[in-house]
């Protein structure tokens, strides 16, 4: 026990201290002027709405996907259930230069949105793409045992006292799923924020356009400047965290509410 | 926060069950299909297509350079010193959560889930703040001679930070579903701590261990984010392989880049096979899990 917690304390407790000790002597000022410089603000932005976005996506595909693994009996099922853990197994960078070669205006899906004028190479749009690809098997893997437990005596017995198939989901399985789908929603939105390698590939990098804020830190970090890398990690650092934190309170209070 | 893992549960039940009209099966599966083609078969064809456009012999030339080499030795060697370093901590540490009880029991638990909610980058970043070489910790160690940002240490512990979790994840619900009974037994039966751990828990947790072992190893492959902070990308020393597909693909060397990129691929696709086949022979002999 002694060895855990010395271990967790110099790979994870020291390490992560690092980030205060480095925003502190800023103090408060150029710590404010640093988050908030205009380039630093868009990129929060960008990282939070394309993330948002592709966790939506991902709940739809995610939970279209698990119903139909669960559920339902057809050919190749084992090897699309397998497959869904691909997004964590391919290295992110792999999936970068993949998504940025498809959907480059020369690549096999570029050149078909080509002919609509639609560009998503450099746009946040890609950046959406490839959230996407990596967060969907948070929710798979989610919602995938919730559903395997449920009892089919309650939709059963919702049929038999006249329900539709659509009210049977909508009232029945949607709300005991939510829980789980929440969970990896939130999941895939917080890796989404974070994500650096699938992005920087498709995103094109345009300084307030499409710069991310993992690559912020990244690109003061190159310019030496450890406390303004520091001082955009902290924030990014304390808005994850609050979300995980908000995300545990919803849960708890969900069984409570599911107990009474 | 509770990682992500397919319930191994009960078998299919063979009887009679509430189901969709067979049209809306269908349009729900070709739905899904559609959703896999778009985003699972068309980019995995999109790499091997791309790593063999010019041939076999510029792909074995690719993947064969010296450059290309060093970067799988490189990741070889990060693998083989970070999946066995967190293996000791994630038993030690399932360990320590499932036998005993203490006061800090939930942060020690939320605190292994640390680093799913940081991003990469950060975690590269954090090494750099802590040994860097214009930090007090690190130029001290620069005097000694010890390099770690820019070096391969460095690149081991930030792998090490960001693939920790997996093996105590992994093996906190197994070793929770199997309680303490036969460890109580055996210490009323006189055996020592070690010889419990090494008769009694160690196999009951194999599989676990193991399961947890290759997802571990999987990620430290193809760690991208943190590793390109600490690395400082020094071709023939510092570059791992994804690193290498990186400058490749950044200097317009297309071809070679999905070549070796490929070789990540099948990785990546040995491990999810691996995985499915752990899932269903955990299944079919489960006694606990």
């Amino acid at each position: 026990m002694g060895y855990t917690v010395f271990y967790l304390s110099a790979i994870v407790i020291v390490p992560l201290s690092m980030i205060f000790f480095n925003t502190i002597p800023m103090g408060w000022e150029p710590f404010l002027n640093a988050v908030t410089a205009p380039r630093v603000l868009a990129s929060y932005r960008l990282s939070f709405s394309t993330a948002f976005f592709a966790a939506v996506v991902d709940a739809f595909a995610g939970l279209l996907t698990a119903w139909v693994l669960v559920r339902y009996r057809f050919p190749g099922k084992g090897v699309l259930d397998a497959l869904v853990d691909l997004p964590f197994a391919l290295p992110t960078a792999v999936a970068g230069i993949c998504f940025a070669t498809l959907y480059s205006p020369i690549g096999w899906f570029g050149q078909i949105l080509a002919r609509w004028n639609l560009q998503i190479i450099n746009t946040p749009t890609g950046i959406v793409i490839a959230l996407i690809f990596i967060g969907f098997p948070f929710v798979v893997r989610t919602i995938q045992p919730v559903l395997e437990e449920m009892e089919l005596e309650i939709e059963e017995a919702a049929q038999c006292l006249g329900a539709t198939r659509w009210q049977t989901f909508r009232k029945i399985l949607l709300p005991h799923l939510f829980p789980a789908l929440l969970t990896g929603v939130t999941l895939a939105f917080a890796r989404g924020i974070g994500e650096y390698g699938s992005v920087i590939f498709i995103a094109g990098n345009l300084p307030m356009k499409t710069e991310i804020a993992p690559l912020m830190i990244m690109s003061k970090l190159d310019q030496f400047d450890y406390a303004g890398a520091s001082a955009v990690a902290l924030v990014l650092l304390c808005i994850s965290f609050s979300m995980l934190l908000l995300l545990n309170a919803v849960q708890e209070w969900q069984q409570k509410e599911y107990r009474s | 926060m509770p990682i992500i893992q397919k319930a191994k549960s009960k078998p299919p039940v063979a009887k009679k069950r509430v189901s969709d009209p067979i049209s809306i099966q269908i349009l729900l599966i070709g739905l899904t299909l559609l959703f896999f083609i778009g985003f699972v078969f068309v980019p995995l064809g999109l790499i091997f297509s791309q790593a063999f456009q010019k041939g076999w012999s510029f792909y074995l030339d690719a993947i064969s350079e010296p450059y290309a080499i060093e970067a799988v030795k490189l990741t070889l060697l990060t693998v083989a010193i970070v999946v066995p370093v967190n293996a000791v901590f994630g038993v030690a540490a399932a360990w320590a959560i499932t036998k005993f009880n203490f006061k800090g029991k939930t942060a020690l638990k939320s605190l292994l889930d640390l680093p799913f909610a940081v991003s990469p980058v950060i975690a590269g970043l954090i090494f750099v703040l802590l040994v860097g070489s214009r930090t007090p910790f690190g130029s001290w160690l620069g005097e000694l001679g010890i390099k770690i940002i820019f070096s391969t240490p460095g690149i081991v512990i930030a792998t090490i930070f960001v693939t920790f979790p997996f093996i105590a994840r992994e093996l906190i619900p197994l070793m929770e579903a199997q309680g303490r009974d036969e460890e109580e037994a055996a210490l009323t039966l006189g055996a020592k701590g070690w010889q419990i751990f090494g008769k009694i828990t160690l196999p009951n947790i194999r599989w676990g261990l193991l399961y947890g072992m290759i997802l571990c190893g999987a990620r430290s492959i193809g760690e991208f984010g943190a590793v390109s902070v600490v690395s400082g990308h020094i071709r023939g020393q510092t570059n791992t392989i994804p690193l290498h597909v990186e400058i490749l693909y950044s200097e317009y060397n297309f071809t070679a880049s999905f070549a070796v990129a490929s070789l990540l691929v099948f990785l990546a696709l040995l491990t999810v096979i691996v995985k499915s086949g752990m899932e269903k022979h955990f299944q079919k002999n489960s006694f606990h899990l």
